[in-house]
């Protein structure tokens, strides 16, 4: 497979996920799942400013990220998929029916109702539960904000 | 005589503070900028932050990192707000000469920032 990274961060494409992932693992490719994003030419114009001309760009709906997946993965380049949520990346795990092994929670920052798990990680009892829900499709879900910090298991988070 | 330019600061960590400290340190109060931090924040609360620095005035969002949260945050916060432009890749120098130009239309005074910030960098010595 050539997805190293399945990645949920709420800031979508941005600095971590271009330089603090991108650049020790190679990424030639970056996959932005997100309806929103998708549909809005503006938006997509402004993530491709801001990535490195040597890293591709893709923008996908839910929907279609699902049906695309086998391509990226026998893409020879590696890549990331990123979604800005979790039912985002709940709905390509179920779509991807267990291609997707490992998930990595990059950031979902404060918003009212969340509290906080770790400084860039912060859940309603929800979101918890759907997290829950996705590591119990034997998805190993792990949360690491850049490859030096500590990667902190699901069940370690949720303690 | 209409009102000078804001410049707002928007950076990772601590950046932001320290770069209006050290224009303060160098260039006194008067330097019409606002430092704001991206620490623990989705685009809506950064954009939240812009739009209480900005206060509807004309302005300058002088972003860290091309490329960065801060960036495609203040790129989003421009769409909707006419007279404020974006720089990337913010340095002390494009700043300091900011603070003496605050009253340039908001266009002139970017464009007038991305040059003195290219031009600030360079080497010493052989």
């Amino acid at each position: 497979m050539s997805i190293d990274l399945f990645r949920i961060d709420d800031r979508l494409i941005h600095g971590q996920v271009v330089v603090g992932w991108g650049q020790p693992m190679g990424i030639e490719f970056i996959v932005l799942v997100d309806d929103e994003v998708r549909a809005s030419d503006w938006e997509q114009e402004l993530y491709r400013m801001g990535v490195p001309p040597s890293v591709d760009v893709a923008f996908a709906s839910v929907e279609e990220a699902a049906a695309q997946l086998v391509a990226w993965e026998a893409d020879p380049r590696k890549g990331i998929v990123l979604t800005g949520d979790i039912d985002g990346m709940a709905a390509l795990c179920a779509g991807a029916n267990g291609a997707i092994t490992r998930v990595n929670l990059g950031g979902i920052h404060y918003r009212e109702g969340r509290k906080e798990r770790l400084r860039y990680i912060y859940l309603t009892d929800e979101e918890a539960a759907k997290l829950r829900a996705l590591a119990a499709r034997n998805v190993e879900i792990t949360a690491q904000d850049v490859p030096t910090g500590k990667a902190v298991p699901l069940n370690e988070l949720m303690a | 005589m209409s009102e000078p330019l804001v410049g707002v600061v928007l950076a990772h960590a601590e950046v932001a503070e320290a770069l209006v400290s050290a224009v303060r340190a160098i260039a006194g109060d008067d330097h019409g900028l606002v430092p704001v931090s991206n620490t623990g924040c989705d685009r809506a609360a950064i954009l939240a932050r812009l739009e209480a620095a900005v206060g509807g005035r004309a302005a300058v969002i002088f972003a860290d990192l091309p490329g960065g949260s801060c960036a495609f945050s203040a790129g989003a916060f421009v769409r909707l707000h006419p007279d404020v432009r974006v720089v990337t890749g913010v340095n002390l120098a494009m700043l300091l000469d900011f603070a003496f130009h605050r009253g340039l239309p908001a266009a002139d005074a970017a464009a007038r920032a991305v040059e003195t910030g290219r031009a600030s960098v360079g080497g010493i010595g052989r």
